[in-house]
């Protein structure tokens, strides 16, 4: 669609703010609403704009899609070695207090990261949803057009 | 209405109207959180993944000429047996049903003492409750993985040609 001039300077605009937004949803997620779930959709919503103005193949310029499968299987290893990170320290398993002496502060980052892992996962994985229905519609239209 | 609707592409954006009024209602309701996920969620990325899901299938639901009488059979007896489920239930919004007496004014009362942040709801997510929240972050793990292994199965007609190209080439081989 980069053929509309008014879609692609308001969406030239808009994608800045969007992943603006959805840093503050992810990383402000304990002091007001948000988290990572939210804000991860946030980002891949800011993605996905920018593969529907410029094409699916500006948006693997971007990111490639092999990088979303590592970066949300990356997700889900943060959220999992956080849990364990507890577990090393002589706690249980997904428990903060050991990583730092002020209980409070072990706490909050606990959550910060584990809320970076599960933002991480759903970023990725709603882009590569996404991207695969893309790639699923342009190979559909290459057998059409053979036959 | 949108269930009367054959044009999918109609009752996806009417889905999405509807999760935009439920986020309307939860603001209302001062539940900020469940609002942020419902607009993002509800009303954003999954109508945009229905309309990715459209470009790929057909855009009209195909109509069932007979009437199916087990289906009404089913539908009626699994209405029946909610509501009648539903007069178990405590009355709505008073103070001492038993969600609010369980283990939430434990949350309330000590998000602050123990974690130092004010968002309870992020609290009980990634600190209370992160067994729940580990288990979600691999269902949106898997879900992305099972597209992926279904999507990427070559469609039938590219299957039939490859097959063909293998065989021909078999064939150059042979003589």
């Amino acid at each position: 669609m980069s053929e509309y001039a008014i879609l692609r300077i308001v969406a030239r605009f808009l994608i800045p703010l969007i992943m603006l937004f959805g840093l503050y949803v992810q990383f402000h997620g304990d002091q007001s609403p948000g988290g990572g779930f939210q804000a991860g959709v946030i980002f891949a919503a800011a993605w996905i704009l920018f593969v529907l103005i410029y094409g699916l193949e500006a948006g693997f310029k971007v990111i490639p899609q092999r990088a979303m499968f590592i970066l949300m299987c990356c997700g889900v290893l943060i959220y999992g070695g956080t849990g364990l990170f507890g577990v090393i320290l002589g706690a249980h398993f997904l428990s903060f207090e050991p990583f730092l002496s002020n209980p409070q502060a072990a706490e909050q980052f606990g959550i910060i990261s584990v809320e970076l892992g599960v933002g991480l996962t759903v970023a990725t994985v709603m882009m590569v949803l996404f991207s695969l229905f893309a790639q699923r519609r342009q190979l559909l239209d290459e057998v059409s057009g053979e036959d | 209405m949108i269930v009367r609707l054959r044009n999918l592409f109609a009752s996806a954006m009417l889905f999405s109207i509807y999760s935009l009024l439920c986020a309307g209602l939860f603001t209302v309701l001062d539940a900020g959180d469940v609002a942020l996920t419902e607009a993002s969620v509800g009303a954003g990325i999954s109508t945009l993944l229905m309309l990715a899901v459209l470009a790929v299938a057909r855009r009209h639901e195909k109509p069932v000429s007979k009437n199916n009488l087990a289906a009404v059979i089913v539908v009626v007896v699994t209405g029946a047996a909610l509501t009648w489920a539903t007069w178990e239930l405590p009355p709505f919004g008073q103070p001492d049903n038993p969600i609010h007496m369980h283990i939430a004014p434990h949350y309330l009362a000590n998000t602050e003492a123990d974690l130092g942040i004010p968002n309870a709801v992020a609290a009980i997510l990634a600190d209370y409750r992160s067994f729940d929240t580990i288990g979600e972050a691999y269902v949106i793990l898997t879900a992305g993985l099972a597209v992926w292994s279904l999507l990427t199965v070559a469609p039938p007609g590219r299957r039939r040609r490859k097959r063909g190209d293998a065989e021909a080439r078999d064939e150059e081989r042979q003589a």
